[in-house]
């Protein structure tokens, strides 16, 4: 399988409210449509790392390669364009922006990256939203919607722009466990059916022990 | 709908908060219509006082001075080889002419300059105004009344017959409004004028004007020139001033001077003899950009408060968009452009609002009623230059205003919010 994101030798320091080293040396790489889940206690650095692989976070050392590019020390103009064409976010707390309907919050990367017209950023958001089974909340504003609700459309978002990866902070963070089924049935279709490849960081050990890989760090280096 | 993502985020912004940015751009609407307001006021009476000034000053006025010297004494030339000292006690003034030598002579050099556009020879004198048993305190201008018109445009300012009449009626008078008042005459009347020398004659009231400026109309009377010369009983050269109007007033203080070196009288412009006009024109200008200035200075920081504000509300928008891609400027133009369009907005309606101030002054009636100024309503004038110059100040106040708290939008580190 081919290889789409690989980590070489990532060092990170926090240096607030004292120096401290989150990560030590953390090299590893995942295949294209594999499901990885990053485990670990409370503090162990599996946020801060998912972060680096998002470029989100630029303030570290080692490389980080994605789809054979080069991201680290890359401009964060460029990290950005990056991040709109191949990277897809779901975050714990789903952040959809409020005052937007579902649909426009899916539409939104899509219209940033203007690799379609309105039009058909609004077919495929549609199609995105059918995907989740969400469809008939596509015109309601974002913030009357429930959590595990918001959680689809989020992940819908995350899918717009066909990312390479989609990459996942505690997603069933905050839903029950009807919810959370759902979500990890959708992130099991993406990854075995679609070809996506998902990193998501969670501490739900029956969630994690159903994805393809487990990459478990414990008090900043790789276990095992 | 069809507007860029960025703008598109703007807009939905804006309406979401539609209360906010009411308030913000309706700060900018008073800064803005104020401004105009003043402004609009302010030069309508720096136009209003300059107009009355120049219907009352010629551009130039050519004089003789009164020189008291007495410094040099007769008494000391008559004494001068012998080593006396010579003190003359109290001496008495020797007699002065003031006319201008040479008169004529000033003036055909006059009519060759090419910047000059008419040109009012004047012979001036002191009277006492005698109608029945009134008697009132004054004085004549004798002039060429056909120069004098193209200087005041005259004709403008008759409330009752024409200036010409006074070339048409032997020993006529034109009679300020308020000296006519207080002498309960109009035209047709006789009057009686004495000189300080003692001389009288009699007048028949042809005309009655009103400058517009007390000073003038409760004092002064227009004759024919030849009519003073006889009643001081100088010969036919004798004239104490000119009066000139340059083809362009702004012109007037170099070309005094010019006429100054060169007749050897003194030579005075407008603006000179009308400096304390001149400097309360400069100030009412200076206030008005200053208060104008501050009060949107104010619509500014309520602006910036605002965005401040709105972006602290939206800190997990901002990180999750910038998750997904959007770059620094593009957050930048989202808020930068929210401020912009209240600024425009808020501009707009205050331009309007203070156009629609201005009128209602314009048609306000003017209170005082009284001899000294002749004015019906508030003097406003409506220039574009003001309203192009309040609608660019207003903007430049709310880019600025919207361009700080947006920069400190674009550098949120979105790892911080969104680790929470």
């Amino acid at each position: 399988m081919a290889e789409i994101l690989r980590a070489e030798h990532l060092n990170k320091y926090f240096y607030e409210p004292e120096p401290f080293q989150v990560l030590q040396d953390i090299s590893f790489s995942v295949n294209k449509g594999e499901f990885v889940s990053l485990v670990g206690k409370s503090g162990s650095g599996k946020s801060t790392l998912l972060y680096l692989l998002s470029t989100l976070d630029t303030k570290y050392e080692g490389n980080i390669i994605i789809n054979d590019v080069v991201v680290t020390g890359q401009s964060q103009n460029t990290l950005a364009k990056f991040r709109n064409e191949n990277i897809g976010f779901v975050f714990q707390f789903h952040f959809l922006l409020p005052e937007f309907t579902a649909i426009e919050n899916v539409m939104l990367p899509a219209l940033k990256l203007k690799k379609y017209s309105r039009e058909q950023i609004e077919e495929m958001a549609m199609d995105k939203l059918k995907q989740m089974d969400m469809q008939s909340f596509a015109k309601k504003p974002s913030g009357k919607l429930s959590g595990g609700q918001q959680q689809r459309v989020a992940i819908a978002r995350a899918l717009i722009n066909d990312p390479l990866i989609i990459m996942a902070d505690e997603p069933t963070g905050n839903l029950d466990s009807s919810n959370t089924k759902i979500v990890f049935d959708i992130f099991q279709h993406l990854t075995r059916d679609n070809g996506n490849t998902i990193i998501t960081v969670t501490h739900d050990p029956d969630f994690a022990h159903k994805a393809d890989r487990i990459i478990e760090l414990v008090d900043g280096h790789l276990a095992k | 709908m069809a507007l860029p993502v960025n703008l598109s985020i703007s807009k939905t912004h804006l309406l979401t908060r539609k209360k906010q940015t009411i308030v913000a751009m309706l700060g900018v609407t008073f800064g803005i219509a104020m401004f105009i307001l003043m402004i609009s006021f302010m030069q309508g009476v720096n136009q209003f006082l300059e107009d009355t000034m120049l219907s009352a000053t010629p551009d130039i006025h050519i004089y003789n001075d009164v020189k008291t010297d007495f410094s040099v004494s007769v008494a000391g030339q008559y004494f001068k080889d012998s080593n006396q000292l010579v003190a003359v006690a109290h001496p008495k003034p020797k007699e002065v002419t003031l006319n201008l030598k040479n008169a004529e002579g000033i003036m055909a050099d006059l009519k060759r300059d090419p910047q000059v556009a008419a040109i009012s020879p004047l012979l001036s004198t002191q009277v006492f105004y005698n109608y029945g048993p009134v008697q009132l305190n004054g004085f004549i201008d004798g002039v060429n009344i056909t120069e004098e018109s193209r200087l005041y445009h005259l004709a403008e300012k008759m409330i009752d017959g024409k200036p010409e009449n006074l070339l048409t009626t032997d020993n006529g008078i034109l009679m300020g409004k308020g000296l006519a008042d207080k002498l309960n005459v109009r035209t047709g009347d006789l009057v009686s004028l004495a000189t300080p020398t003692g001389s009288t004659m009699r007048f028949r009231i042809v005309g009655i004007f009103q400058i517009g400026v007390g000073t003038i109309d409760n004092v002064k009377s227009y004759v024919n020139i030849s009519a003073v010369q006889q009643l001081l009983g100088k010969d036919r050269s004798y004239i104490t001033d000119i009066n000139i109007k340059l083809k362009d007033n702004k012109l007037s203080k170099i070309e005094a001077a010019n006429f100054g070196k060169k007749y050897n009288y003194v030579s005075e412009d407008w603006e000179t003899a009308n400096s304390s006009v001149m400097a309360s024109n400069l100030i009412r200008d200076v206030l008005t950009y200053v208060v104008s200035i501050t009060l949107l200075v104010v619509a500014g920081f309520g602006i910036y408060n605002i965005m401040n504000m709105t972006i602290a509300s939206k800190l997990k928008d901002i990180a999750i968009l910038k998750a997904q891609g959007f770059a620094r400027r593009d957050i930048v133009q989202i808020f930068l452009s929210q401020s912009l369009v209240i600024g425009l907005l808020g501009a707009i309606t205050g331009l309007i609002l203070g156009f629609f101030l201005s009128y209602l002054l314009s048609r306000t009636p003017f209170p005082a009623n009284n001899n000294f100024i002749s004015l019906k309503y508030f003097p406003v004038i409506f220039r574009p230059g003001h309203y192009i110059f309040g609608i660019v100040f207003g903007l430049v106040t709310t880019l600025i205003a919207g361009f700080m708290p947006s920069m400190k939008a674009s550098r949120i580190d979105p790892v911080a919010i969104l680790r929470g």
